[in-house]
């Protein structure tokens, strides 16, 4: 912190005689005032005033109002069945294409395995996957094969290949050489290396990251339905469209739920393969 | 021809060696029973030991997961509905696309696009210091070692559950039920969105504060609020402040995308293009999120590197 660094410099350069018991950082102050002065000026900016608050409250309570009791109808809970085992069918294939693609491209980007211009090349291709939010990939996709899951699929796991192939070549960077270099010594070929040497190392982690994943791909597949990509984020949208609270709030806890218990059992994953 | 063998079978060897050597270590570093065949340690007999990498039941532990995961992939594949007509023209469609998209439409970064920029940049930043104002006294609620009481921790911990599994969007659309489209909406979502995370990771941070120079000051009679302030907090700080950017840096990524559902900015302007099909326009903004992120991510690095 720059501020700290200031104030280590002072204390060497102060005699150490009035010896103050946790000094003042005026410089952190300044910091927190600085932050404080720009909250202000930004709420101003956004037209955030108090009152605003106070009239939502009131909205609020009407809104909470018309979520309960949640719906239940039974043509309403088959749409919602439906919705959901879409959304799930979207995360686990998109999660399955996209660790398959992003083994070979974490490989690649790994700048101790691969050479500096491939490796270049593809940290570029990865940066483009993972600044775009899924919902916006979705958007392209819906345009370029249609409404549907398909859609959905394509851009899960363009947002899958950007955060497991980059973390991925991280941990391929970080691995043990050694290893690699008793198997290249016995005249091992580029695979038989890669094989032996490299993936025994980092396949535990691949496959934490895929998990971490797939938790992730789920969350998202309830939203891309939004733009039109498939799941239950169209019956969610098309709910609070048509002011039916108490649908929306069904298909919230059904959300809620499923993500709840995928996270359970990815725990459970996780730990096996420790 | 003979070399050739045994410089294969060598390799072989070497690899069965360093595979070897790979259970042994990443059992040790994790501390777990290697787990090896019968036959360890009964050294009296010189039978051959059959070394097992992984206990039968992490073998079985994992066989289970394989087969899970490819029966989902074959029932997925299976039952999703593909709409085929739509696929015979995609490549097609995907030209049609980036032709419509350039020559962007630069006229529109004047009229709408830099204001918009400047609002998600707004709604990023207060929503991260509004999630911040509110997970940080969570976590120490929800921290063991400085609230004793596991009901208040459970609740914070809740708290924190809930958050994180709901996603920005669906905050976003609860909070433009209630306070109407704007920015406003749109804070409020980031923030409750980030409450989770924040303060589940800053809770770790806590948790593994050092007891020393809690209970030194402790002793010495401090109060509660100069512990906290002289004993915990220097100790987090930097978890703090990288916590605090890392969210930032998220948290202008899905700002972008509040505006779909009408919680303000750069959204908007995406959302309004989109529907009017003006390509050129959306084209622009997915170019200038891509900046924004691209410069947001070199940013953060640089104070990553230069504040922890």
């Amino acid at each position: 912190m720059a501020a700290r660094t200031g104030s280590e410099a002072a204390a060497a350069r102060l005699p150490p005689s009035p010896r103050v018991a946790f000094a003042p950082n005026w410089a952190a102050r300044a910091g927190w005032v600085l932050l404080a002065l720009y909250v202000v000026y930004a709420t101003g900016q956004l037209e955030i005033s108090l009152d605003r608050v106070i009239r939502g409250l009131e909205n609020a309570q009407r809104f909470l109002g018309r979520m309960f009791p949640p719906n239940l109808e039974a043509d309403k809970l088959e749409l919602i069945r439906a919705g959901i085992v879409e959304s799930l069918q979207i995360a686990v294939l998109a999660t399955a294409a996209g660790i398959a693609l992003s083994l070979p491209l974490g490989l690649a980007a790994a700048r101790n395995l691969a050479p500096p211009w491939l490796s270049g090349a593809m940290r570029v291709v990865i940066a483009v996957c993972r600044s775009f939010h899924p919902v916006i990939v979705a958007i392209l996709f819906v345009k370029a094969v249609g409404f549907g899951a398909l859609a959905g699929v394509l851009a899960l796991i363009v947002s899958t290949m950007g955060f497991v192939s980059k973390l991925f070549a991280e941990v391929v960077e970080e691995m043990d050489p050694g290893q690699v270099e008793a198997v290249r010594a016995t005249g091992a070929g580029f695979l038989n290396v890669l094989v032996m040497g490299v993936l025994p190392q980092v396949m535990s982690r691949f496959i934490g990251l895929s998990v971490y994943q797939f938790d992730s791909n789920l969350r998202n597949s309830t939203m891309v339905g939004i733009v039109g990509g498939g799941g239950i984020g169209a019956p969610l949208f098309t709910a609070y469209q048509r002011f039916d609270y108490d649908v929306v709030m069904t298909i919230l806890i059904v959300i809620i739920a499923l993500i709840l218990l995928c996270e359970v059992v990815s725990g459970r994953v996780r730990r096996v393969f420790q | 021809m003979t070399v050739r063998a045994g410089s294969k079978a060598g390799a072989d060897g070497a690899a069965a060696a360093a595979s070897a050597v790979t259970a042994t270590s990443s059992a040790m570093a994790t501390g777990q029973d290697p787990g090896y065949g019968p036959g360890q340690g009964q050294g009296h007999t010189p039978a051959p030991r059959r070394w097992q990498r992984f206990s039968p039941l992490v073998r079985l532990g994992r066989f289970a997961v394989y087969l899970g995961s490819v029966a989902a992939i074959v029932w997925s594949l299976r039952t999703i509905e593909v709409i085929p007509e739509f696929l015979y023209d995609a490549p097609e469609q995907t030209a049609d696309l980036f032709r419509r998209m350039w020559p962007f439409d630069w006229p529109y970064w004047e009229e709408a696009i830099r204001a918009a920029l400047i609002e998600t940049f707004h709604i990023a930043t207060l929503g991260t210091v509004l999630a911040l104002m509110m997970a940080i006294p969570l976590s120490f609620l929800a921290a063991r070692n400085f609230t004793r009481h596991v009901g208040l921790n459970w609740l914070a911990q809740f708290i924190f559950v809930s958050s994180r599994s709901v996603n920005s969007l669906i905050w976003a659309l609860l909070f433009v039920a209630i306070f109407g489209p704007g920015a406003l909406a749109g804070v409020l979502s980031i923030a409750f969105r980030s409450i989770g995370f924040i303060g589940k990771l800053f809770c770790e941070a806590l948790e593994e504060a050092h007891p020393g120079p809690i209970e030194a000051l402790t002793a010495a009679g401090a109060p509660r609020s100069l512990v906290l302030a002289k004993g915990y907090w220097p100790q987090v700080e930097p978890a703090f402040w990288s916590l605090a950017l890392l969210r930032w840096d998220i948290n202008i990524r899905e700002s972008a995308v509040l505006g779909l559902v009408g919680a303000g900015g750069i959204g908007v302007a995406l959302d309004a293009a989109l529907n009017n099909l003006y390509w050129d326009q959306v084209g622009l903004i997915l170019a200038v999120i891509f900046a924004v992120v691209i410069v947001t991510e070199v940013v953060t690095s640089w104070l990553r590197a230069r504040v922890i």
